[in-house]
């Protein structure tokens, strides 16, 4: 395998002369607030810094992160997979097939030992050995305990990689497991989505590259910079819902101007990520946009979180069809039969007591 | 004693035995008793407390059963000019922190209020009359019992249930309220870093806005048990009720010893 170029290197190559390096160099640097004395520093380390190695890892899932992910247009999947980073293996992306893949990937681990960055789009199943899941003849779970062994860090693309997405939803017959559920002494980058958004995948990769760090994580070790705010916060029809004004049936007049999808179940106040503000596919329009509620995909276990139609969620617990306000309402309803009856009982018994003193008394 | 008294002591006879070894009735409500047949036990923060937090039980109910459950759209104004369903989440809001503060400041009154004061956060578990008056009120409750016993603050039963659908149901509905209330307030900030860490504990948010709603439901059930006790206690037992809480005195309706 060759040496893996530097960032100057693929400048270079698209034709950029040394003149105009130079001064992105020095535009770069007034851009950050730095000295002039920075110049030649950001100059050296775009000479001398080999691009990141990636090996991206597919298990249990349907390549729409991949289709996503070749989408973006800010920066261009092109860009980042030709100049930015060094994609070594990428089973679905790559022009090697079979054994040459395996190689390829053998190689990349060797030779980046704790230095590649591990995209795994997918999940492992781990029922039966791992076995509803074969890579190069193997099961799944054990290529990526090996690529993972040896990673700086893993990303997990998508739902199924960070939560479990529907493979993993009830009763997960294959026992589909998230990545950091296999995967523990690794940090962990989750970008949740089915799929997550083109441009917040490949912000993420170009976030890791520019700085040399992981971005900063949330709770639930999501990119605070995508998943901070839910879709809720930023979307263009928030004042319709503040207001009150939501859409009551699909084919209604306040669907056809644009209202709120509250009532219809969008799950945009519970759901995390950038789908308001970054949008889809270019930033054409995201699902409520086209007039469709949030289903909430990037969010933990949201198969198995009740209908996508429904605002309450619906409690299966309590049979297919209940909810909290139907479970509250039943109890309810019997604690107030309960003491109905309970005072019945009770006036009855003093009004007993009552006769028995007076007869008592006479 | 010096004075003439209308209410003739008989300092040889035991009183109140079973509230006093449950830890009930203190030595000066026994002295109150014996002088008069009723005894101040709910001081004024405690009773302002006990309506400031219906009243915003009450508007917490109903906002949040809206925020749930939407009303239906209104055509009032142009969205910008209006605010229905911000009104209701504000509402919402403010009671919930209404509610907290008052809840805080009924923890404070424990500490520095009287003996009663202290009743809604301790139960006496490891008192065994304790346990056995809760059985006793029990079998009350149960028409098993002809007659009720006499208690200076809440009856061991009753003392339980506030214990867990007050004590704990608030403490649980104000954590739970402020993790949700901190999503809006966004992440980062103040309420995100005190109660943040709540929403991953129960999986995601949509989770926990589902367990925060079966809480009110929780709270209501609570309503109807308790304000149906308090008004059958102020009809059949030996003590006065409703009025406790607006006057702060229990009388007793007899002055038998037990």
């Amino acid at each position: 395998m060759s040496q893996i170029e530097t960032f100057y290197d693929v400048m270079r190559r698209q034709g950029i002369t040394r003149r105009s390096f130079m001064k992105y160099c020095s535009l770069t640097a007034a851009a950050l607030g730095l000295s002039p004395a920075y110049v030649p520093k950001i100059a050296h380390a775009m000479e001398t810094k080999p691009r990141t190695p990636v090996i991206w890892v597919h298990g249990l899932e349907c390549t729409c992160c991949s289709e996503s992910f070749i989408r973006s247009a800010h920066p261009l999947a092109k860009d980042v997979v030709l100049s930015m980073i060094s994609l070594d293996y990428d089973d679905t992306l790559m022009a090697a097939a079979g054994h040459q893949a395996e190689a390829a990937l053998q190689d990349t681990i060797e030779k980046y030992k704790g230095n590649y960055i591990l995209a795994v789009e997918g999940n492992p199943p781990l029922n039966e050995d791992g076995m509803f899941c074969i890579v190069g003849g193997k099961p799944f779970v054990e290529q990526l305990k090996h690529a993972a062994e040896h990673a700086k860090a893993v990303i997990s693309w998508g739902a199924c990689a960070s939560y479990g997405c529907v493979q993993a939803a009830k009763p997960n017959p294959t026992r589909a497991t998230p990545v950091h559920k296999v995967i523990t002494d690794k940090p962990i980058i989750k970008v949740p989505g089915c799929p997550p958004i083109a441009e917040v995948m490949t912000g993420v990769i170009t976030y890791m590259l520019t700085f040399d760090r992981l971005p900063e994580l949330d709770r639930q070790g999501r990119p605070a910079m995508f998943y901070s705010q839910r879709i809720h916060d930023k979307c263009y029809r928030r004042p319709h819902f503040d207001a009150g004004q939501f859409v009551e049936a699909w084919d209604d007049e306040n669907a056809r101007k644009g209202y709120c999808l509250y009532k219809m179940g969008c799950k945009g106040p519970t759901t995390y990520n950038a789908c308001s503000t970054v949008r889809w596919n270019e930033g054409v329009s995201f699902p409520i946009q086209s007039g469709h509620g949030c289903i909430g995909c990037s969010e933990d276990g949201f198969w198995d979180h009740g209908s996508f139609y429904n605002r309450v969620t619906d409690l299966t617990q309590f049979g297919v069809e209940s909810n909290a306000d139907k479970v509250g309402l039943a109890a309810a309803g019997v604690v107030g039969a309960g003491v109905a009856a309970h005072a019945a009982i009770s006036a009855l018994k003093s009004a007993q007591k009552k006769t028995q003193s007076s007869k008592e008394e006479v | 004693m010096s004075e003439k008294s209308i209410h003739e002591a008989n300092p040889d006879v035991e009183i109140l035995k079973a509230a006093t070894l449950t830890g009930d009735a203190t030595a000066e409500d026994l002295d109150s008793i014996r002088r008069r047949t009723s005894v101040y036990v709910y001081e004024t923060p405690v009773r302002l407390w006990h309506w400031i937090n219906a009243l915003a039980i009450l508007v917490l109910c109903g906002t949040g059963w809206f925020i749930g459950n939407p009303p239906p759209s209104m055509q009032i104004a142009e969205a910008t000019h209006q605010f229905v369903f911000g009104y209701i989440r504000f509402a919402h809001f403010a009671a919930g922190m209404i509610l907290t503060v008052g809840f805080l400041g009924r923890i404070y009154w424990a500490f520095v209020g009287n003996h009663h004061a202290k009743q809604l956060f301790i139960l006496p578990v490891w008192n065994k009359h304790w346990w056995s008056e809760v059985f006793f009120e029990l079998r009350w409750y149960l028409f098993l019992e002809k007659e009720p016993k006499k208690y200076v603050g809440h009856n061991p039963l009753a003392q339980a249930a506030m214990f867990f659908f007050m004590t704990l149901g608030i403490t649980f509905m104000i954590v739970t309220g402020l993790a949700l209330y901190s999503e809006g307030a966004g992440q980062g900030g103040f309420w995100d870093s005190l109660f943040g860490w709540v929403i991953p504990l129960f999986g995601n948010s949509q989770a926990l806005h589902s367990i925060h709603h079966l809480g009110m439901w929780a709270i209501v059930i609570f309503m109807i048990i308790h304000i149906y006790a308090a008004i059958r206690e102020d009809i059949m037992s030996r003590q006065s009720m409703v009025s406790t809480m607006i006057s702060g005195t229990r009388t007793f309706k007899d002055d038998r010893p037990e």
